[in-house]
């Protein structure tokens, strides 16, 4: 193994962007285990495929567009119904920034 | 009895789907305690669908080409009003509110649906113990692994409590526990078959696909759940003639290529023995065998763990606490997403979203995920040119035979490496699927892998054909 691609602190940082909290023990676990994928995918690194596109796709289906008229949609009360909770029609979440109304 | 054998008795009257759902619900009641290769039993609901399948014949109505056919459904297809659990606590207490696409195309072809079945969570794994449920056992030998991750619906073929299960690729999740559970196993071409209601992994590479006991079987389920959805953008607008009705068209004159890159290093050597008898079996049967070889496909492994794992990192971010399943509450909004999140997701998906987050995070962006997006176009290019060669590429399905339970499960990487056959085809949209051909040094079963151009199904299914005709 080459020298350390991530760091325990650039774990965290990582885990913080994804909310995803992480306990030490965890935390230790999981930068050794992302470490050694990132070096395994580093044989990528030596190609040379800069005059390439990227690939966000494999097949050549580009807009797949259909007439903009209504169609089905699905149950409100039904889908709301699988939600934590919900209120008057709509997803209810603790407060957002500051304090609750 | 096989899938096309239970539907033509149901259809000509000869038996009833009740009958046929039955003894198939005894099955599982009898079996699943020791393999788990469920998360669900729908019984009640099986047999309401088994009774309007009779009642349609009564009535003189053709009741569909898969009339009376059980079907399981690998857990991350969406069933209205039957939980659908991804194998994950974060959806604990989820019931789509609307059925997948091919769960409307198989109940409309006649198969009655009898379950979920178990996988690894969110199918990020090979192995089907990454379950918030438990582990599935391999019917084969309870002491192994069923691969993963659709290791439920292989399983539940194999241990024969369902003739048909349908399971979800993204970088093997069919082919591998196809071949570690000595079933069929279709991953289709991206695009043939609607991902509307499959609960996304990595967007640009799942595709779902059949697993049955015979090569018909296979071909007739595929019949029934492929061609254009205009609820899946990426679906191909034109439907396809049934491979059903080209499956004992032989090799004859195909140029058959066995994949070099993976066939050779990291292949145990009964497994390789195996591929070498279905290499004859194909030339006895008239195709023009040679060794073909896809350089950059051993780059495939590198690539799809950096683009499986950046789409997952996307895809997953939906799983907040505020529409579906789970909430861990807590006094913010931000910490409710937080604690929902890492109560609620396992290791191997946490493992996923980070490598995912990181690969596409500012400063890593180029160097992991714009970089693999570039490999993937030349293992792209590499397979077009080498289709210019040969109809049809061979290879192992997996590099081993079924692994025990517990094996891997410490070691990602280990775990990772199971997939190394099967990853290409994802990441080009190729057709592949997986065929069991016989039994390795320990007795337990070996696949070969028959991969195919896009659109390659009819090819693919023909080759398939003749392997099983060539077993004895």
């Amino acid at each position: 193994m080459g020298q350390q691609r991530i760091t325990r602190a650039e774990c965290a940082h990582v885990a913080a962007l994804a909310r995803l909290a992480l306990t030490d023990e965890e935390l230790d676990r999981f930068t050794g285990q992302l470490d050694e994928l990132l070096d395994h995918v580093a044989e990528v690194e030596a190609l040379d495929v800069e005059s390439l596109p990227p690939t966000m796709h494999a097949l050549p289906i580009v807009n797949l567009l259909r007439p903009d008229t209504p169609g089905e949609v699905l149950d409100r009360d039904e889908v709301l119904a699988q939600a934590p909770f919900a209120e008057e029609g709509q997803f209810r979440v603790p407060p957002v920034l500051g304090e609750a109304p | 009895m096989t899938a096309v054998e239970i539907a033509t008795a149901v259809r000509s009257g000869q038996r009833s789907a009740r009958s046929v759902v039955d003894e198939y619900l005894g099955a599982i009641a009898d079996g699943d305690d020791d393999v788990h290769a469920f998360n669900l039993v729908t019984a009640a609901q099986a047999r309401a669908q088994a009774d309007e399948i009779d009642a349609a014949v009564a009535a003189g109505r053709d009741p569909g080409p898969l009339a009376g056919v059980p079907v399981a459904l690998k857990d991350n297809l969406c069933t209205r009003g039957v939980p659908t659990t991804c194998s994950s606590r974060i959806l604990e207490g989820w019931a789509p509110p609307y059925d997948a696409t091919v769960v409307e195309q198989l109940r409309r072809a006649g198969a009655v649906t009898v379950g979920k079945t178990n996988m690894d969570e969110f199918a990020m794994g090979s192995s089907t113990e990454n379950s918030a449920f438990g582990p599935t056992r391999n019917p084969c030998d309870p002491s192994r692994v069923p691969g993963g991750s659709s290791g439920g619906s292989a399983a539940a073929v194999a241990a024969g409590f369902a003739p048909v299960a349908l399971g979800s690729d993204t970088g093997g999740s069919i082919r591998q526990p196809a071949a570690l559970c000595g079933v069929v196993g279709v991953k289709p071409t991206y695009g043939l078959v609607s991902r509307y209601g499959l609960v996304a992994f990595a967007s640009s590479l799942d595709q779902i696909g059949p697993f049955t006991a015979t090569v018909a079987d296979s071909a007739a389920v595929l019949d029934v759940i492929s061609g254009p959805d205009s609820r899946d953008s990426t679906s191909i607008g034109d439907a396809q003639p049934p491979v059903s009705d080209t499956l004992g068209d032989g090799v004859d004159g195909l140029r058959v290529g066995v994949l070099s890159e993976l066939s050779g290093d990291g292949i145990a050597t009964d497994v390789a023995a195996r591929l070498q008898a279905a290499v004859g079996a194909l030339e006895t049967a008239g195709a023009r065998v040679a060794q073909a070889s896809v350089p950059a496909a051993v780059y495939g492994l590198s690539a799809y763990y950096l683009i499986s794992p950046a789409e997952a990192s996307s895809n997953l971010a939906r799983y907040d606490g505020v529409r579906y399943g789970l909430r861990v509450d807590a006094a913010s909004t931000p910490d409710m997403n937080t604690a929902t999140r890492s109560t609620g997701f396992g290791d191997e998906v946490k493992r996923r979203i980070m490598i995912g987050t990181y690969a596409l995070s500012a400063g890593y962006y180029d160097a992991y995920y714009g970089k693999a997006q570039k490999v993937r176009t030349l293992i792209i290019n590499d397979f077009a040119s080498v289709w210019e060669q040969f109809d049809l590429l061979v290879s192992p399905t997996s590099p081993t035979t079924a692994f025990s339970l517990g094996e891997r499960t410490a070691d990602p990487m280990a775990m990772y490496m199971s997939d190394v056959c099967t990853v290409p085809v994802n990441l080009t949209g190729q057709a592949a699927m997986s065929v069991p051909y016989g039994v390795g040094d320990d007795g337990l079963p070996v696949g070969v892998q028959i991969m195919a151009p896009a659109l390659g199904e009819a090819v693919m299914f023909r080759a398939a054909a003749v392997l099983e005709a060539s077993l004895p």
